[in-house]
């Protein structure tokens, strides 16, 4: 039987990574400022956790100019999704397995 | 336990999901002043319209004045104003107990979805009023409402839709009932809101 724990993800293990998951995969996409105020986390905090979760191309960062201000827009990326989803099911999974 | 992490995490997500695109900071108690300034409004009007007579037996209203339209324009006015001030309020309160922003993304895709049928159905029903055709006006106002609350219920607690189609039948049986609409408006932005903000407030409010 499969072992519902494999279908964790690492990368998910830390609560902020796992808030970001969670708020960008029911919204469109979510720039810096609203996902700070969403974490309550300082802007260091919130950016090495968004570069991680690019590198694991999790989600996708687009910086751009509104008239001079930078903003920067954060979406999920498919491999995101199913990621994201995949550690969900885990979750649900071990939770029905060790309620019985 | 490890079982009790996972559960958390649960939880936080389902939170997070929630947090991140619905505007939560809506209070029940908005809904019980809105309907309790609209049950006063309506009480005006009934003076106005029908000096206080009985109801249900007087042959309904057919032509009504200009002075006593302005008045009712008057009053309703009065209940909206009113209505707004204290949704800002309570919900301004409750925006500080959830250490959430009253106004970011979440609160304007709010408006935006709730005010589209909503002007759609002021224009209207202005427009029919202007026309002349009054009887249609207040079943048409809870119609029009009913579907905005369950446009806007997507973008904030899902408990709205329900008060959005208790207003849609509410109207359609106004609309039948044609010329009863002062007592249609009073039981559906009157009583209506009053009931749902009593059990808003203590589904989500109440005991945290």
């Amino acid at each position: 039987m499969n072992n519902p724990i494999e279908k964790l993800d690492k990368a998910f293990n830390n609560k902020i990574r796992l808030g970001i998951m969670s708020a960008l995969a029911v919204n469109e996409f979510l720039d810096f400022k609203a996902l700070k105020n969403l974490l309550e986390v300082t802007d260091g905090n919130l950016a090495s956790h968004t570069s991680a979760l690019e590198k694991l191309e999790y989600i996708q960062i687009s910086k751009s100019f509104i008239g001079k201000k930078p903003n920067t827009k954060y979406v999920i990326t498919s491999k995101g999704k199913k990621a994201f989803s995949n550690h969900l099911e885990g979750l649900e999974e071990i939770i029905k397995a060790t309620s019985n | 336990m490890e079982k009790e992490k996972y559960i958390q995490d649960l939880a936080d997500i389902k939170d997070m999901m929630e947090k991140s695109s619905r505007f939560i900071s809506l209070s029940g108690l908005s809904g019980v002043l809105a309907g309790t300034f609209a049950l006063i409004g309506a009480y005006l009007a009934w003076g106005v319209l029908y000096k206080f007579d009985s109801y249900f037996t007087r042959t309904f209203v057919t032509y009504v004045p200009k002075t006593v339209l302005y008045q009712l324009i008057l009053i309703g006015a009065g209940v909206l104003i009113l209505s707004l001030a204290a949704g800002m309020f309570f919900t301004q309160r409750m925006a500080k107990k959830q250490g959430r922003q009253i106004w970011d993304d979440t609160t304007k895709r709010l408006l935006l979805h709730l005010f589209i049928p909503l002007v759609t159905g002021g224009l209207f029903l202005g427009i029919l009023l202007f026309k002349g055709l009054i009887a249609i006006v207040s079943p048409g106002t809870l119609i029009f409402y009913g579907l905005a609350l369950i446009n806007a219920s997507k973008y904030t607690i899902r408990d709205i839709q329900y008060l959005g189609i208790s207003e849609i039948i509410l109207g359609l049986v106004a609309t039948y009932f044609i010329g009863y609409g002062l007592f249609f408006w009073a039981f559906g932005f009157g009583v209506l809101h009053i009931i749902y903000g009593i059990v808003m407030y203590f589904k989500y409010e109440k005991g945290q």
